[in-house]
């Protein structure tokens, strides 16, 4: 198993398929009344969020404890960062505690690879999501809750379509699902306003397309990606939130453009109204609230396979 | 005084061996009029093999005295600069204060002469604070002391086409240029890297090239609309190449330069997330690499120069956005065009001379440099030893900071001396300290 965890980019076909396998065996164990396990004891995971995120910093916590593991959490705001201690100070300092994982949310693109490349830090990094890059475990928790509605909860995502949609420019969810769902053999297409797709995006393991209703018919799965309204006009990349709903928003006549088979998600938090409306949100085929508990399996998963792993190579 | 000194066995631009007599702050004569006049006591020197260039003029160097002494120093820099063997070099005005004043470059200028590594000419701001807005005293710096030539806003672009025209206009009374940093800045806002493949996928924002070129495409326009002199600093794309080509057919006054560091690195090595390789303008991709090779090579683009940009460790060892931009480049500048042009045949030691020494000079309106190596010229001058090969350590720098991109890596080529009216600077790769007693040196620097 790789050290650490930054891009969806760092698994292999076989490395994605045995988090997800790993993930399926912990999810099982989870409908036990007594739900935590002796994997991690002993071991501490320090979950360091620069960037406000109640959702996934609890998800890691959820997932490290029931590994019973040391939990310390460590939030930008009312701590040393911001009196304007650095990036490197609070990695020492989290490096004096002891820290076998570093799970680390920041709001500047690269920061975990400055962590796990600075040598300021011993233990395995994880990506909770860098600016506007990668969120490596979004993307894996999106496969495994594919994988159970479209693939028997087995295997790989071999020639499922998967569309994402929406702002993909500034989406660290879309970066590494487009390259997660590659990697396990799904075609996904990217669905967004022109000013909304990065440069380049020609060299990215997908098709795009600028038409959400062509693309709909032809999809096993619908992913729609929050849209921040300060994007429209003060932004400029779309004239306004209505606008933007009217032609990448999806509702309940969007809906029936999908196959009776597909599924619809979305990263949270949604904007209600914008990209999503609540029809479709609380609709049955929705599958919003199930990935994120699906979420504390897949990270449960990646920590266990990073730490044991390395615990492995220090008892040898 | 300095002792009449011969240099033996030199090979001038990397011609012919021959001996060059210094004498009195000139190259008093050369070959066998250089032995045949070498007075008695005059110390000798074996230099044999080593290429003798012109004194290096740098157009584009951060000292960043006054403001910013603890990422260099004007004594600093220069030190740097004479051992990357510069014997000129033109001091940026985004110093804090800025030099938008008489006061300023004149102060910039006197702490030159004080440390006595090279001469220094300051630039002076185009605008009051290089805010942009309001022409500084353009005029007021021309005549100072430090007798201004060259004025630039580096570090921000003079967007508004009004002001840039005015200063264009204006300059012309004093024979000035403008140096502008194109950048379009509501096409950069919050920009990190190139835009390209490599940006979509690192998730940072884009600078794309077109910022750059639209900038250079209206100037070179506006220069000719008033008969005036255009610089454009660090060019780093494909296109500015071509839109200046294109300008110097029509025979408008239009010069460029490029850095070493856009010569030789590309975007590729953002993907690291070292904040070593953040630097404005941004490394681009391997085409304008080559592009910019090519220019350099036809005269497209005039000159070299450094834009060496000293910050401290802290601004650098830490997230990508939040990081400075810039590199350190006065020590390496040689050994990266050395790799870049001469070992892939673009240029000849003629024709690095010509573009790190000749045309920089001409466009700085400097009299004593950048001059030919020959007998009544002054003694400015650079001996290199191409044969050698050296890898960059960052504590081994002259200057104060240590952010260079080439940490570790080896680059061929070596300043064995620098020579500044006669004077060594630089002897047998050390530097030797302004002003300090010292003997006559004597022996070999083979």
């Amino acid at each position: 198993m790789i050290r650490h965890l930054l891009s969806a980019a760092d698994l292999d076909h076989t490395e994605a398929l045995r988090v997800l396998d790993t993930a399926a065996e912990l999810l099982a164990l989870a409908d036990r009344p007594i739900k935590k396990l002796p994997t991690l004891r002993g071991r501490t995971v320090v979950n360091l969020f620069f960037e406000d995120s109640t959702r996934t910093r609890i998800s890691f916590e959820a997932a490290a404890k029931r590994l019973s593991a040391d939990v310390i959490t460590f939030s930008a705001k009312g701590s040393s960062v911001s009196k304007g201690e650095s990036l490197k100070d609070t990695a020492l300092t989290l490096q004096a505690l002891g820290a076998d994982a570093v799970i680390v949310r920041h709001q500047s693109s690269g920061a975990p690879h400055r962590l796990a490349a600075s040598g300021w830090v011993d233990g395995s990094v994880v990506n909770a999501g860098d600016g506007t890059h990668e969120h490596p475990t979004q993307a894996l928790l999106d496969a495994f809750t594919l994988r159970r509605h479209l693939a028997g909860g087995v295997g790989d995502l071999d020639g499922r379509r998967i569309t994402i949609v929406g702002d993909v420019l500034h989406s660290r969810v879309a970066r590494s699902n487009a390259l997660l769902l590659a990697t396990l053999g799904a075609e996904v297409t990217l669905v967004a306003p022109p000013t909304l797709l990065p440069v380049g995006i020609d060299s990215w393991p997908v098709s795009t397309s600028y038409d959400l209703d062509g693309a709909l018919a032809k999809s096993d799965a619908v992913m729609m990606l929050r849209v921040q309204r300060e994007r429209g006009a003060a932004g400029g990349f779309f004239p306004s939130a209505r606008e933007y709903s009217r032609r990448y928003g999806i509702d309940s006549r969007r809906m029936a453009l999908l196959p009776d088979h597909a599924i619809v998600m979305h990263p949270g938090p949604m904007n209600r109204g914008v990209e999503i409306t609540a029809e479709v949100a609380d609709h049955e085929r929705s599958v919003i609230v199930e990935q994120v508990s699906n979420g504390v399996a897949v990270r449960m998963a990646v920590l266990y396979l990073l730490l044991s792993g390395s615990a492995g190579e220090q008892d040898a | 005084m300095n002792h009449p000194l011969l240099l033996k066995g030199v090979r001038p631009l990397g011609g012919q061996p021959t001996d060059l007599l210094l004498r009195d702050g000139v190259i008093a004569a050369t070959g066998a009029a250089a032995v045949a006049e070498a007075p008695a006591g005059t110390s000798e020197l074996d230099v044999a093999g080593l290429i003798a260039l012109p004194g290096l003029v740098d157009l584009h160097t951060h000292l960043r005295e006054p403001g910013r002494e603890d990422a260099e120093t004007v004594a600093s820099g220069t030190k740097a600069a004479a051992m990357g063997g510069f014997t000129a070099v033109h001091a940026m005005a985004n110093t804090d204060p800025v030099a938008d004043t008489a006061g300023v470059v004149e102060q910039v200028w006197r702490l030159g002469r004080e440390a006595g590594w090279c001469d220094v000419h300051p630039v002076g701001a185009v605008t009051v604070g290089i805010a942009g807005q309001r022409l500084a005293e353009l005029g007021a710096m021309a005549d100072s002391a430090a007798h201004v030539r060259i004025f630039s806003d580096d570090g921000h672009c003079v967007s508004d086409a009004v002001v840039m025209r005015r200063a264009l206009e204006y300059v012309k009374a004093f024979d000035g240029v403008i140096a502008q940093h194109a950048q379009e800045p509501r096409l950069t806002e919050g920009a990190q890297m190139n835009e390209g493949q490599l940006s979509g996928r690192l998730g940072l924002a884009g600078w794309p090239a077109v910022a750059e070129e639209a900038i250079v495409a209206r100037d070179v326009l506006l220069a000719a609309h008033v008969g005036s002199r255009l610089h454009v600093c660090h060019v780093s794309t494909a296109g500015s190449v071509e839109i200046i080509r294109w300008a110097k057919t029509k025979g408008w006054d239009v010069t460029a330069e490029v850095t070493p560091h856009h010569l030789l690195l590309t975007d590729e090595l953002a993907a690291s997330y070292d904040p070593l390789f953040k630097v404005n303008p941004p490394l681009r991709s391997a085409e304008d690499v080559q592009a910019l090779r090519e220019g350099l090579a036809d005269g497209a683009v005039d000159a070299v120069a450094t834009d060496h940009a000293p910050h401290p460790v802290e601004d650098k060892e830490c997230e990508w956005s939040a990081a400075a931009m810039g590199m350190l480049g006065l020590e390496t500048a040689l050994s990266v065009v050395q790799e870049a042009m001469i070992d892939t045949g673009l240029l000849d030691w003629a024709g690095v001379a010509d573009r790190m020494s000749t045309r920089p000079a001409a466009i700085g309106r400097l009299r004593g440099q950048g001059r030919p190596l020959s007998a009544g010229e002054p003694a400015n001058l650079v001996l290199v030893d191409a044969d050698a090969r050296r890898t960059v350590r960052p504590l081994g720098l002259a200057s104060l900071s240590r952010n260079t991109p080439f940490a570790d890596r080896e680059l061929p080529g070596r300043v064995v001396a620098t020579f500044l009216r006669g004077r060594p600077t630089v002897l047998d790769g050390q530097a030797v300290e302004p002003g300090t007693a010292r003997p006559a040196p004597v022996g070999s620097l083979r």
